[in-house]
């Protein structure tokens, strides 16, 4: 018995969300994961962590990316992983997604990792399962692996996150990036900036500790970190902006405008990349700058660190769970 | 329960609190009824004892008011007989001391023709429940465009007009509307959201709706659509009522237009003064209503309007949801709440904090309801129907699935404690509902 066994530094069952994780445990997410990162880099990338545990990928919605990442992970930690995806569609044909919950708990999984179009159906999940959940995405709400892999990829870059500006640009309103972003960079002690349109700013979402810009220009001055959203277009209902034409002049990041961050900037973006409608192609690729690949090589690791932290979580008595 | 097809001889209550908005009635004293009507209440009836032959109900010392009078709710039948039945309404509405309500036309088919008016009618008459009541649709099929048969649907019983949980949203259709209503002198109550702004929301727009990735319903929405219908009003002249009117903004609105002398008034339901937005929590369908919760500066709005006379009536807003409506991901679930049950309890809640005395808060439950649906109910006076509850105001107890006989279980106030229990409810003099019976 150590330290950690008795009093795990990341005492829940699930990871639902960055919202009210405290500074410790989002870094104690982030120390496990570092360890992953020079892993994956050498020859043999296999672990035996995970061994007997079975880990399901239950994608509402599709995605190449963030399911690879995670399968990725399961199997580098040699756990069973199945990946389910499951068009919306069907599911209105009939079965509802408690039932979809219900059938899969029965075959004893050790982790689900849930992607849902809707705000809160993994939180809804959860409570009708026994293994531990990780949201990979649901709805507008939360993304929080993807907050933490940008936390990571920040980390490494310039030592902590106390202290940087954060400009986080683009699609706010629709955005699970940006909520679980603004969470953690504030837990953190970042100081995060909000750059879009009127259009595609939450109402009320200063409130959550952020400064709203209109003007790329203005908020971008200064700024240690640019951070890029994808225009969520297939969430859109009705008219956001005029066109992509006129959005990539206003809001799109190209080299004038970046001019006004600091020079050493990190450009950044979840993925997939819209080129020359929220970036430049060439600031994309920025080799300097640009961390955006170096950001999906630290996907891989925060998984593998999420799966092994709730895999240990799962064998402690239940008293803390949450 | 003891419901009884017999003919009520005549019943004696004693040692009741006696409690009558109408006459502002509120001491210790007596109720006779004879058969189906009030023969006499007043303080002291039976001093001199109870006539010779009554069956007498001890009342022991709990309050006996008229029966509420809820003049907005929606049952399931017909057409969605898996959420509620007239009888599963009915039940619910006794075991809350309601004793008339009126249903929303939201039905399939749509209560916009004089056959399902009296369809209802006779199906809820057959029960011996709760009296049912309906509105005829504004428009035909709630569609929005072409006017119903008002004075016929009237003569059929239909008591107001609304299009239900749709607002009547095309200007000239709801200005024609209003126009030809007060040729009839008929009360038109509309659900006041603007469509398109509200459009794919799910709950109030504003820093919750944000915080959980949930679209929001901006209170705009309902304002609009009260100014708009305030000006048309201004035109047109007739009678128009707002239903569960939840923001500041619009109570506003219609507090400046009663006193301009226009013939509007409005109305609430519980959950706009008990609760506010937080109650969506973690994602808690069963707070998903419409229109949807409001911030906590808007609920004291309602209060407040309730307390200076802008808000006219509490009505239930019930409106039953089964499970397959309700145990989804909040976006996809089905909004509405039940109420009949606990709409006593939660309009109590304005006495037990200190906001109206006793017999103002039974007003806008009884009296007012039925003076706005020109209903004959709602009082205590010889005469009219022996339409009784009974209720101890103090006695808490806490809401819960089990005990609620609605048929669907979507409470917003589920496990919330309250204070104020039914002990009994009286139709035309028979006893429909006695606690633990």
């Amino acid at each position: 018995m150590n330290a950690e066994t008795e009093h795990p530094s990341y005492p829940h069952r699930h990871l639902l969300g960055i919202e009210g994780l405290s500074p410790l445990e989002i870094t104690a997410l982030l120390d496990r994961s570092e360890a992953y990162v020079d892993q994956n880099r050498q020859t043999d990338k296999k672990q035996s962590l995970l061994r007997g545990r079975t880990i399901i990928n239950l994608f509402f919605e599709n995605s190449t990316r963030t399911r690879t990442s995670f399968e990725l992970a399961g199997k580098r930690l040699s756990g069973d992983v199945i990946n389910m995806s499951v068009s919306t569609s069907s599911i209105k044909k009939g079965e509802t997604l408690i039932d979809t919950a219900m059938t899969l708990n029965a075959m004893h999984p050790d982790v689900l990792v849930v992607r849902h179009p809707e705000s809160g159906a993994v939180k809804l999940l959860s409570e009708k399962v026994n293994c531990a959940v990780i949201n990979g995405g649901d709805g507008s709400h939360e993304h929080p692996t993807q907050a933490l892999l940008d936390a990571l990829t920040i980390r490494r870059r310039r030592g902590t996150l106390q202290g940087l500006s954060v400009a986080i640009c683009g699609d706010i309103l629709h955005s699970r990036v940006a909520r679980s972003n603004i969470h953690l960079l504030n837990t953190m002690g970042a100081r995060v900036r909000l750059i879009a349109p009127a259009t595609l700013i939450p109402p009320g979402v200063e409130r959550l500790g952020v400064e709203v810009f209109h003007n790329m220009e203005e908020g971008l001055r200064d700024c240690d970190i640019v951070m890029m959203l994808r225009l969520q277009q297939e969430r859109m209902h009705g008219s956001f902006f005029p066109s992509v034409r006129e959005y990539f002049a206003f809001f799109g990041l190209d080299y004038a405008k970046l001019a006004n961050a600091k020079a050493d900037a990190l450009i950044m973006h979840p993925g997939p990349m819209n080129r020359g409608v929220e970036i430049d192609a060439e600031v994309a690729d920025d080799f300097g700058r640009s961390v955006i690949r170096e950001q999906v090589e630290m996907g891989v690791a925060v998984r593998m660190a999420c799966l092994e932290i709730l895999t240990e979580n799962l064998d402690r008595p239940a008293q803390r769970n949450l | 329960m003891s419901v009884t097809d017999d003919t009520p001889g005549r019943v004696a209550y004693v040692n009741a609190r006696l409690l009558d908005p109408a006459s502002g009635l509120d001491a210790a004293g007596g109720l006779l009824s004879d058969g189906e009507v009030i023969v006499e209440a007043g303080a002291g009836l039976f001093d001199t004892g109870v006539p010779d032959g009554a069956q007498v109900v001890d009342c022991a010392g709990a309050c006996l008011a008229p029966g509420l009078v809820d003049m907005r709710m929606q049952t399931g039948e017909p057409g969605e007989e898996h959420k509620e039945t007239l009888a599963t309404s009915g039940r619910a509405a006794v075991a809350g001391g309601v004793t008339s309500m009126v249903c929303l036309p939201n039905t399939e088919p749509v209560i916009d023709d004089m056959s399902t008016v009296e369809f209802v009618a006779r199906r809820a008459r057959k029960h011996g429940l709760a009296k049912v009541y309906c509105y005829g649709a504004i428009t035909k099929g709630l569609e929005g465009r072409e006017i119903t048969e008002m004075a016929m649907l009237s003569e059929a019983g239909a008591v107001a007009f609304t299009d239900g949980l749709k607002t009547v949203i095309d200007t000239q259709v709801m200005c024609r509307a209003l126009a030809y209503a007060g040729t009839f002198g008929f009360l038109l109550v509309q659900h006041a959201e603007d469509p398109s702004l509200a459009a794919g929301g799910d709950m109030n727009a504003g820093e919750t709706a944000t915080r959980l990735g949930l679209a929001g319903i901006p209170k705009q929405a309902e304002i609009i659509i009260v100014e708009r219908d305030i000006r048309l009003l201004e035109m047109t002249g007739g009678r128009l009522h707002f239903a569960h009117l939840s923001t500041a903004e619009s109570l506003d609105a219609v507090r400046r237009a009663k006193a301009a002398g226009l013939a509007v008034t409005c109305d609430t339901a519980p959950p706009y003064f008990a609760l506010n937005e937080l109650a969506v929590g973690d994602y808690r369908t069963f707070a998903k209503l419409s229109p949807p919760l409001r911030t906590e500066a808007d609920r004291q709005a309602v209060i407040d309007g309730i307390k200076d006379g802008t808000v006219d009536v509490i009505a239930s807003d019930h409106l039953p949801q089964d499970e397959e409506a309700k145990r989804l991901p909040f976006g996809e679930a089905t909004s509405g709440g039940t109420g009949l049950e606990t709409l006593l309890a939660v309009t109590l809640e304005l006495v037990h904090n200190g906001h109206l005395d006793l017999l103002g808060a039974l007003d806008l439950v009884t009296r007012k309801p039925a003076a706005m649906m020109g209903l004959d109910a709602g009082q205590l006076k010889p005469g009219a129907p022996a339409d009784l509850v009974i209720f101890e105001p103090e006695t808490g107890w806490q809401v819960t699935e089990t005990k609620l006989h609605s048929k669907s279980k979507n409470s917003p106030f589920d496990g919330r404690p309250v204070q104020g229990r039914i002990l009994r409810t009286v139709i035309d003099g028979r006893t429909v509902f006695e606690l633990g019976a």
